[in-house]
């Protein structure tokens, strides 16, 4: 029954000053609303940039020598690389591992030289761990892992004026650090959308590449493409497992292989906290003054029942209880709008001026559309509420210190 | 005017009357005005580094090139003039900050490694002249003339090579004929930047020994200048035009690194969207403020209203108030941020993230720098929109029937 009584004391305290009420319950659905919204954007885009980016090329994990990552030097290499490759997609039972080489070469068609870097990939298994393949928009890419054929980026084919059935000239050191010369036809050319990207690669088949860089049966590093990047944590002890001690051989996560990628994320995340932090703490500030006043206004009545009985600690229970309606009603409601105002831009696709060329540079597309996930409708507005009932402390703290006799002698 | 005096005093007094109200609301005032100007601070120190490091790695505001280059880097893609022809031109029109350069694609190799990398004849001085990336030398010594034998290298990319000062190592590229044309070069420096990617980036060489080397003597792939500020590149953009006289394609570098052009732009428009956010987040507070002021003194107004005040009299008195409780807390907030950025003055290390500052093109130390037209805006749009936020309750509290205000309890 004194529950009842209280709660329904704090509604009526509530709705004493509607304006009042409405005004602070403003200020949270605004900021709510907001956070919501930018918090689905942000979450939204940073699934998609690492996915983007590891899909592409990377993959989740990469097996190498360890220092090849950093240095890319030519002798730093996975021995028997193919049978390796076999292994771990048998005893892994996951088809998306391939082995990979790569090697700086100078491209030379009729007209023009360009140095490019050049990957040697297996034919069969490329397409699972990178996008490259999938994006060849003339000709084919190789099928023969032993065929002297090359893929080039659209930039670079314009650039040595060529096109699919010329041949092209590499010239390059090999493993030992000997000449390595080849010859090789052009069979397909990938369009990515990104100029620079396309101009300074190049794939051919990997046992070509072994036989042109003297690999002796080794590349550079076999690329592994978990089921989810979540299950990455669980796969990298297990591909560890199937490593034998003897080579010294390395298992690095996508996070070690693309470090920007994660440290991006954090910086744009630790950048927008700052701003969410500010936004919490005025709509905080807010509350405690609205909390504040209708305490001091109530000093007169508070005297009154106070010297009937009741203790300052229920009153403060009581004015907490208050803030928590308002707070709460904040929270529904801003989540309710920011929700809505993210599902319609999840429909109609969100971008800003400039965004399509600031979104190139993280491989995000230039119109996003954000996503609601509970995460994300409440991640915001639960800081939100936190703050709300923190900054009715000190209001409601300060009734223990009210002496009941000068309270009923203040005026209203 | 003596309206006007009044109502400023009572505005005043009024103030202080709920003193624990003014303060919370002082407070809020005064974080978010921080917020505003030192966040917008360090975004700014971040976003101008970054166009620095862009400007000096591309270098210069403004480049002449021969209209296919941009598209097709290669050698023989030359600017039209010689570049004997380029120094008398230039001389004549009175540009002393240029520098022109030979830029092609090339491979280096060391006895063990070889790397893709951008070749660069340059002209050392000129190169100091345009502030391009390069310059600051980590070991050994800079190129001393044009007919430097020696190369200049990234500490990153020597790195890489296993190779180091004293050293030679050859570099590949082709000649106009598509002949293969290299030579050996001795290491003689290596330079230092503000991102890796440069480091591995760029060699650098005497321009006449890589015209030699390439079979173009006298001609050049760019030419690069520079001015005093990268927001206006109008004058000089429009200078070298003229002297080019419709030869050559002459870019700005917002045209030449669209990534970092839009940066700027929206820069500009993050800073203005911060600072109203933050506004809106406050003015829920002013209003609610301004709303119990009025309801607290109903009786007091009713009362002043009775002995004869006008109604703008009392309105005036509740936009004073307002107008002062936001530029105390304006100022409070405005040194705050002054104040907060003091120790950050050499700089805040943010090398955690380094490799993810690098892919917005951005460096591992943040210098916030305080610009005074951000300040400005900042004061301005609280001050401006504040005022509009007030007038509601305001023409509320100068509409009250004098009676019925005197006599509400």
């Amino acid at each position: 029954m004194a529950v009842n009584i209280i709660s329904r004391l704090a509604w009526r305290n509530v709705w004493r000053h509607p304006r009042r009420t409405w005004l602070t319950i403003g200020a949270m659905v605004f900021s709510n609303a907001l956070l919501v919204f930018m918090i689905s954007i942000q979450f939204g885009m940073y699934g998609l940039m690492i996915d983007n980016t590891l899909k592409a090329f990377t993959g989740h994990m990469q097996v190498q020598a360890p220092g090849y990552k950093d240095d890319l030097k030519m002798r730093q290499v996975v021995p028997d690389a193919a049978t390796l490759a076999e292994k771990l997609r048998s005893e892994l039972k996951l088809d998306r591992i391939s082995a990979r080489s790569s090697a700086f070469a100078l491209l030379s068609s009729e007209d023009r030289s360009y140095g490019v870097q050049v990957f040697g990939v297996d034919p069969q298994y490329e397409p699972g761990v990178s996008t490259i393949p999938g994006l060849v928009r003339e000709g084919r890419f190789p099928t023969d892992n032993n065929a002297q054929e090359i893929v080039i980026g659209k930039t670079l084919a314009r650039n040595l004026r060529v096109e699919t059935g010329d041949e092209l000239t590499l010239l390059g050191s090999g493993r030992d650090g000997s000449f390595a010369a080849a010859v090789a036809e052009i069979v397909g050319i990938f369009d990515s959308g990104v100029p620079d990207f396309d101009r300074s690669i190049a794939e051919i088949p990997l046992g070509f590449f072994g036989d042109v860089f003297f690999m002796d049966h080794a590349a550079h590093s076999i690329v592994i493409v978990a089921p989810a990047l979540s299950a990455v944590e669980e796969y990298r002890p297990r591909v560890e497992e199937l490593l034998s001690p003897a080579d010294g051989l390395v298992v690095h996560d996508w996070n070690a292989l693309q470090p920007g990628l994660k440290q991006a994320i954090q910086a744009d995340i630790s950048s927008a906290f700052f701003m969410y932090g500010i936004l919490v703490i005025l709509v905080a500030f807010s509350v405690m003054n609205t909390q504040l006043m209708s305490v001091l206004e109530r000093t007169h009545e508070f005297g009154i029942v106070m010297s009937l009985g009741v203790t300052p600690g229920r009153l403060g229970r009581l004015v907490l209880l208050e803030t928590g309606m308002i707070a709460l009603a904040g929270l529904v409601l801003g989540a309710l709008v920011g929700g809505l105002i993210t599902l319609w831009f999840g429909y109609k696709g969100f971008s800003y001026p400039g965004m399509d060329q600031l979104a190139a540079n993280f491989n995000l597309p230039s119109r996003f559309y954000p996503q609601v996930t509970v995460l994300t409708l409440f991640l915001g507005p639960v800081f939100v509420f936190a703050g709300s009932i923190l900054s009715a402390l000190y209001p409601a703290l300060r009734l223990q210190w009210v002496h009941p006799v000068e309270a009923m002698r203040s005026l209203q | 005017m003596k309206v006007v005096q009044i109502s400023f005093l009572l505005a005043s007094r009024n103030l202080w009357r709920n003193y624990r109200r003014t303060i919370i609301m002082l407070v809020a005032i005064s974080v978010g005005a921080w917020a505003m100007i030192f966040m917008t601070a360090l975004m700014r120190g971040m976003v101008n580094e970054m166009l620095r490091d862009g400007i000096r790695s591309l270098p210069g505001l403004v480049q002449v090139h021969n209209s296919a280059y941009r598209d097709d880097p290669s050698i023989n893609n030359l600017v039209s003039m010689t570049d004997i022809e380029i120094e008398t031109t230039f001389a004549a029109a009175g540009i002393e900050r240029y520098a022109t350069r030979v830029r092609v694609p090339a491979i280096i190799s060391s006895e063990r490694e070889s790397r893709g990398v951008t070749l660069l004849g340059v002209d050392p001085l000129r190169e100091r002249s345009i502030e391009a990336v390069g310059s600051v030398i980590a070991e050994g010594r800079g190129l001393e003339s044009i007919d430097d034998n020696g190369i200049v290298i990234g500490k990153k990319l020597a790195g890489k090579l296993d190779t180091e000062i004293g050293k030679r190592i050859v570099l590949m590229s082709q000649d106009p004929d598509n002949e293969v044309a290299d030579r050996g070069f001795r290491v003689v420096g290596l330079f230092e930047a503000n991102l890796a990617a440069q480091e591995e980036a760029f060699v650098f060489a005497g321009r006449t020994v890589v015209q030699k080397m390439l079979g173009i003597d006298g001609r050049v792939s760019e030419i690069a200048l520079t001015g005093d500020d990268y927001r206006n590149v109008e004058l000089l953009l429009a200078d070298t035009r003229r002297l080019m006289d419709g030869r050559d394609e002459v870019l700005s570098w917002q045209e030449l690194d669209t990534f970092l052009g839009t940066m700027l732009g929206v820069m500009d428009g993050f800073v203005l969207v911060w600072i109203v956010v933050i506004f809106l987040a406050l003015s829920f507070g002013l209003v609610n403020t301004l709303v119990m002021a009025v309801f607290e003194r109903v009786r007091e107004i009713g009362l002043m209203l009775a002995l004869g005040m006008r109604p703008s009299g009392i309105m005036l008195q509740i936009i004073f108030e307002s107008l002062l409780l936001l530029m105390l807390g304006l100022s409070i907030g405005n040194a705050l941020a002054y104040a907060s950025v003091i120790p950050l003055k050499d700089g805040l290390d943010i090398s955690v993230v380094a490799e993810g500052m690098e892919m917005f093109g951005a460096a591992s130390v943040l210098y916030p720098e305080i610009q005074v037209n951000d300040v400005v805006l900042a004061n301005v749009v609280v001050l401006t929109l504040g005022l509009i936020a007030s007038l509601s309750p305001a023409w509320r509290a100068s509409r009250y029937e004098p009676v019925k205000a005197i006599t509400k309890v």
